[in-house]
């Protein structure tokens, strides 16, 4: 398979998810500030948002103060922000449409149509006339792009570059969102001694889990009281949970090794070995080195590893 | 303008829906059938052409074109609700004419890049090909696979009726650079037989769907023939390009890749494609982006939309690139004339399909005609493209002709003129509800080690009322083109349904729709009642 048509279903499906991903956070947000909390608590956390996307300073040249609505603008329409809900979408189309013959007809028109509809939906004002709703609605299509591609392509190149894509980026994010949420609550989390109100926990922590869609997962895995250690255990450790790490990372070594080439087994190593560390670490050693400092170490690594991704399949090799 | 020729009645002006004897005989089952559809059908069944268009992604692109939203630089190419039908008897003799100047003029092409024997036994004047602009000297001696060199042909034909007014083909324009279009003939068949399955069930349409086969097979055998296995791209100039559609089509229903110059390099005189697995051979590629732009160390040294390099791997018979480069300086509008000449002189037989008469204002006898009666004539500048430099004498001022006079004496030899035809028309779906406009014909012919071709083409309607430009940039549609598979009524009876039924079919049908769209309406709402 050509290169640059590889590099395009890589990025189509990175889109795709980073907009589902962002459309989860948005609606967990948004779902918070309905509840009642002090002012400064609602602006932490739509600047908590900001800078999971690293997108703080970017915000900051637009608006001079953080008001929910404003942010939700920037993440969701601001065709500026190239991380903006609208932005991805229309880069995962646009990738697409690069490479259409390489997809089934069923894949390209989820593509087209989602751009299509979110096009026409941000014009009608449908996203401030019921965010929720436009939220469930971006996830859902990202779903269905998921499903047609898993249910249409031939099981060959083609879908494990779009899978790897989908998987690299569903890690990086999923990291990211841990990181922010358990920021919140301290400069660095070592596990509960905090003594924070049960009530504040409860809600805080089970945004995260509805933002990966793990509340229920939760109560069926532990059958307990939500505590944090294990919300970060789920969302890292446990290879069950299709949104954590380690699934990713799972399917990240699956996909590579299916396209493996001449050059590329450093970065299997690379990825391999980040996989072994998610299956055989345990959560207390983890939080013994500090969550965020762990998430940031993470986070450098599966960037090390888009890049060697892009080196070794992606970017032309000069002749 | 007066319409006076058409493909559906033998006599005009008609109204429409009154039937009888001029309804020629090929269109009586398709004019039954229309008779008795519910008025409201047709704009029904073009809403839902739109949609579907829309979803699949069937635009062509327009340059520098935005609209409200800033976005939208991709339009529909309109779509025409009423087949062009085609009698068994008339293609049988199209194709024959077809096979027949595809043939000479690739007989044409390799004679010029060879000993131009056309050129001494002095049929066609020497400068007039090589000063041409799309002659290309670098292909002198050149020997390509099966000594083809437009194994891809459009060839632009037109009806219009003869001098004892019976319906006649004429060969307008040859194109056998990168002729563009066939996807619409492809899609525009398949919209056809969503949408009015009845009328198919009805008439014996001769399929056109294997095209893309045929055009596999074509590329495949136009390898250079030290390859066994030889693989074959398509090479676009990307995704911007207003027929990137079309490339993108073809690469696809042949199962090849679709690459841009940015994914070729040359290295030891053969030509390479990037992929994920290294560097992989390539050996026939169907490009479409023009000679200009294939190898910037030849041709544009600036244009990154071929390949370094690429002439000389052509050149060595390391590659084959089709159409063959230089195939411009047979399609020319100053070449065009000689067409019939060269068939008798490479194949020794009569032309089967006419040309539109020409005069060449380069003759003497030519010019002082075109002087004389200017006012009758379509005059054409020999390079013009795009409906630019030329007069259409009938429509034309009596300033407008003595300017064209005036240009015309000066450079004779940049002019042609023809006599205005009377093209034909076919019922339209506009605006105004069914109206005949003027129609055209491109079937695309193949040419590998043998001529092929799917039985149709695509048809190009003029939207305008009294408009002759068919192009889509110009408001040009398309139609599905029928080719029938015999001239006799249909072998099976077909039970005639009363407009009552036809009215509850297609009530019946809307609901469906109707009921699809609840249902999604249904499922978001419970999303959010779930949440």
């Amino acid at each position: 398979m050509l290169s640059r048509t590889a590099d395009h279903l890589f990025w189509m499906n990175r889109y795709t998810e980073r907009a589902e991903n962002t459309a989860r956070l948005l609606d967990v947000n948004y779902q918070t500030s309905l509840l009642p909390q002090s002012a400064a608590m609602a602006q932490a956390g739509w600047q908590g948002l900001l800078s999971i996307s690293e997108l703080l300073p970017a915000y900051k040249e637009k608006h001079d103060t953080i008001v929910a609505r404003e942010v939700m603008d920037f993440m969701v329409k601001d065709e500026k922000n190239p991380s903006s809900i609208v932005s991805c979408l229309s880069a995962a189309r646009e990738n697409a449409r690069a490479v259409r013959g390489t997809l089934t007809t069923e894949v390209w028109e989820t593509q087209n149509q989602t751009w299509l509809e979110v096009k026409r939906m941000i014009k009608q004002g449908d996203f401030e006339a019921d965010p929720s709703q436009f939220f469930e609605w971006v996830k859902f299509r990202s779903h269905l792009s998921r499903g047609v591609t898993v249910g249409t392509m031939l099981m060959d190149e083609a879908l494990h570059f779009m899978r790897l894509g989908t998987f690299l980026e569903r890690a990086d994010n999923t990291a990211r969102l841990v990181d922010v949420k358990f920021h919140a609550v301290d400069k660095d989390f070592y596990g509960t001694a905090n003594g924070k109100d049960q009530e504040y926990d409860f809600y805080h922590w089970s945004a995260i889990l509805r933002s990966v869609s793990g509340f229920e997962v939760y109560r069926k895995v532990y059958r307990d009281v939500i505590r944090p250690e294990r919300v970060a255990e789920l969302l890292i450790l446990r290879p069950d949970m299709p949104r954590s790490l380690h699934a990713s990372l799972n399917e990240v070594v699956g996909n590579l090794g299916m396209v493996a080439n001449d050059q590329s087994s450093e970065t299997q190593r690379r990825a391999g070995k980040l996989r072994a560390e998610l299956q055989y670490g345990r959560i207390d050693e983890i939080l013994a080195t500090g969550l965020h400092a762990y998430l940031t170490q993470f986070l450098d690594r599966i960037n090390d590893l888009g890049a060697n991704i892009s080196h070794d399949f992606l970017v032309p090799v000069p002749a | 303008m007066m319409q006076k020729f058409d493909e559906m009645y033998t006599k005009l002006p008609y109204e429409f829906f009154t039937h009888g004897a001029q309804i020629r005989d090929h269109y009586k089952i398709y004019d039954e059938w229309l008779a008795r559809q519910p008025g409201n059908m047709m704009a029904k069944r073009r809403e839902e052409a739109e949609m579907i268009f829309r979803r699949v992604g069937i635009t062509f692109a327009v340059y520098g074109d935005k609209d409200a939203d800033g976005a939208g630089t991709e339009r529909l190419i309109p779509f025409d609700l009423i087949p062009r039908i085609v009698p068994a008897h008339e293609w049988r003799s199209l194709e024959l004419g077809l096979e027949q100047r595809v043939t000479a003029l690739n007989r044409f092409l390799h004679d010029i890049y060879h000993d131009q024997e056309i050129l001494k036994a002095g049929l066609i004047p020497r400068e007039q090909i090589e000063q041409n602009a799309q002659f290309r000297p670098e292909m002198m001696g050149v020997d390509l696979p099966n000594g083809v060199y437009s194994q891809i042909s459009g060839i632009d034909i037109v009806r219009a009726p003869d001098a004892k007014g019976n319906g006649e083909y004429y060969v307008l324009e040859d194109n056998l650079r990168v002729p563009s279009g066939v996807s619409y003939m492809l899609e525009d068949r398949k919209m056809m037989m969503r949408l009015f399955p009845d009328l198919f069930s009805m008439h014996r349409v001769a399929p056109i769907a294997h095209y893309p086969d045929l055009l596999l097979e074509t590329l495949r055998e136009s390898s250079p023939p030290s390859t066994a296995e030889p693989t074959v791209v398509v090479l676009t100039p990307g995704m911007y390009n207003s027929a990137y559609f079309e490339h993108a089509f073809l690469a696809q229903q042949m199962g090849v890749e679709l690459v841009e110059g940015q994914d070729l390099f040359v290295k030891d005189n053969f030509c390479y494609m990037r992929t994920t697995r290294g560097p992989q051979r390539v050996d026939v590629i169907y490009r479409r982006v023009d000679d200009d732009f294939l190898d910037p160390t030849v041709f544009r040294p600036k244009s990154t939309l071929g390949c370094e390099g690429l002439l000389e791997v052509y050149k060595t018979g390391h590659i084959n690139i089709c159409n063959g480069v230089g195939t411009g300086v047979a399609d020319d509008k100053s070449i065009y004339p000689y067409v019939p000449k060269m068939i008798d002189f490479y194949l020794g037989e009569k032309p089967i399909l006419n040309n539109v008469p020409t005069y060449m204002c380069r003759n003497k006898d030519d010019l002082a005609y075109v002087m004389a009666n200017m006012k009758d004539l379509v005059v054409k500048e020999v390079h013009g493209a795009g409906g630019y430099g030329m007069l259409v004498g009938p429509a034309a001022t009596k300033a407008e002709v003595e300017d064209f006079k005036k240009a015309v004496l000066a450079n004779p030899s940049g002019y042609i003129a023809q006599p205005t035809l009377s093209l034909s028309s076919c019922p339209t779906f506009v605006e105004s509800g069914i109206a005949p406009r003027h129609i055209d014909l491109r079937p695309y012919v193949l040419m590998g080690k043998n001529v092929q071709m799917v039985p149709g083409g695509l048809t190009r309607v003029a939207l305008k009322e009294g408009s002759l430009v068919v192009n889509s940039s110009q408001g040009g549609g398309t139609k599905d083109t029928w080719i029938l598979e015999d001239d006799a009524a249909p072998v099976v009876a077909v039970h005639p349904q009363t407009q009552a039924e036809a009215q509850a079919q297609v009530e019946a049908q809307d609901q469906v729709q109707d009921q699809v769209q609840n249902q999604n309406q249904d499922q978001s709402q419970d999303q959010v009642k779930a949440k």
